[in-house]
């Protein structure tokens, strides 16, 4: 089975979530994520070109990269404050393209063992408005398709729970 | 700001109270007057009139026109809108990882040969 990809981000707050496991050890995933060679290959769709226009992954090193779609460049920047592999990578990220500079985000993501040689990835973004999380989300990062109404079913589904057994 | 997007703030702002999403849970098994909604919550009728109408504002809740009994119904609409508002963001990071998992997959057959190899010298 495929495994699936969580993206909480409870309405009215400045941070998300993004949780995935991955069947490899977290030394491979970590690595994943600070090699550009290999970073290159899967963040972003498969419709996107992504290029990577620096990389300098240690702590206070910076990053920068673009992904590219039908001649449209989106480009995202950041720092990187602190880097523990295979543990953890804490930096900021920012997307070049908002109508202003200034709406960084400061992202942690932790890679923890699993038994088996498994790894669970757990990322924080904390945004520095509500407005400006939505609006990261809203953008689907330059993505558009639907997933219908999962999201909230289970929202709906899980108050209707707590209602019940309270009842 | 764009109209759409004021809607959508509207809706993720009626959603951020535990007690309106627990309202639009009981109405998303059907209609209810003010009374029955009020029912398992510690709360004045004023409160809950207080959500009900943030919830209207928002557009996830339409309420009839008797001035006596006006049941609230939900509105699937904007719910809608709000999910798809997530699903395209999710969409984002399920393509990447998938990717990721192939990459994964790849390395460690490709360093479960080299092992094989290695230990058969």
């Amino acid at each position: 089975m495929a495994n699936k990809t969580e993206i909480i981000a409870e309405p009215g707050k400045q941070e998300l979530f993004i949780k995935r496991e991955f069947d490899a050890p977290p030394e491979l995933v970590f690595k994943a994520h600070i090699d550009p060679d290999i970073y290159v290959k899967w963040v972003g769709p498969r419709d996107l070109t992504m290029t990577i226009d620096k990389w300098d992954a240690r702590d206070g090193g910076s990053y920068q990269f673009t992904h590219e779609r039908a001649g449209h460049k989106y480009r995202f920047l950041g720092v990187y404050h602190e880097i523990v592999a295979p543990e953890r990578i804490i930096g900021t990220f920012e997307f070049d393209g908002l109508p202003e500079r200034g709406h960084v985000i400061l992202g942690t993501t932790r890679f923890e063992e699993l038994p088996g040689g498994r790894t669970r990835l757990v990322h924080q973004s904390v945004f520095q408005s509500v407005q400006d999380r939505d609006g990261m989300i809203a953008s689907g990062m330059e993505r558009g398709v639907n997933d219908g109404y999962e999201k909230l079913d289970a929202l709906l589904a899980e108050e209707t729970g707590a209602k019940s057994s309270a009842a | 700001m764009s109209g759409a997007t004021d809607d959508l703030s509207r809706v993720f702002g009626a959603l951020a109270d535990p007690t309106r999403r627990a309202i639009l849970a009981r109405l998303s098994r059907g209609e209810a007057g003010v009374q029955e909604i009020a029912k398992p919550f510690d709360m004045t009728l004023p409160a809950i009139s207080k959500h009900l109408k943030v919830l209207e504002r928002a557009k996830l809740i339409r309420r009839g026109k008797d001035a006596q009994w006006r049941p609230c119904t939900l509105e699937a609409a904007p719910l809608k809108d709000a999910s798809d508002w997530i699903g395209d963001y999710r969409q984002f990071w399920e393509e990447s990882f998938d990717r990721l998992d192939e990459y994964l997959k790849e390395i460690q057959s490709k360093q479960k040969k080299e092992g094989e190899n290695d230990s058969g010298k």
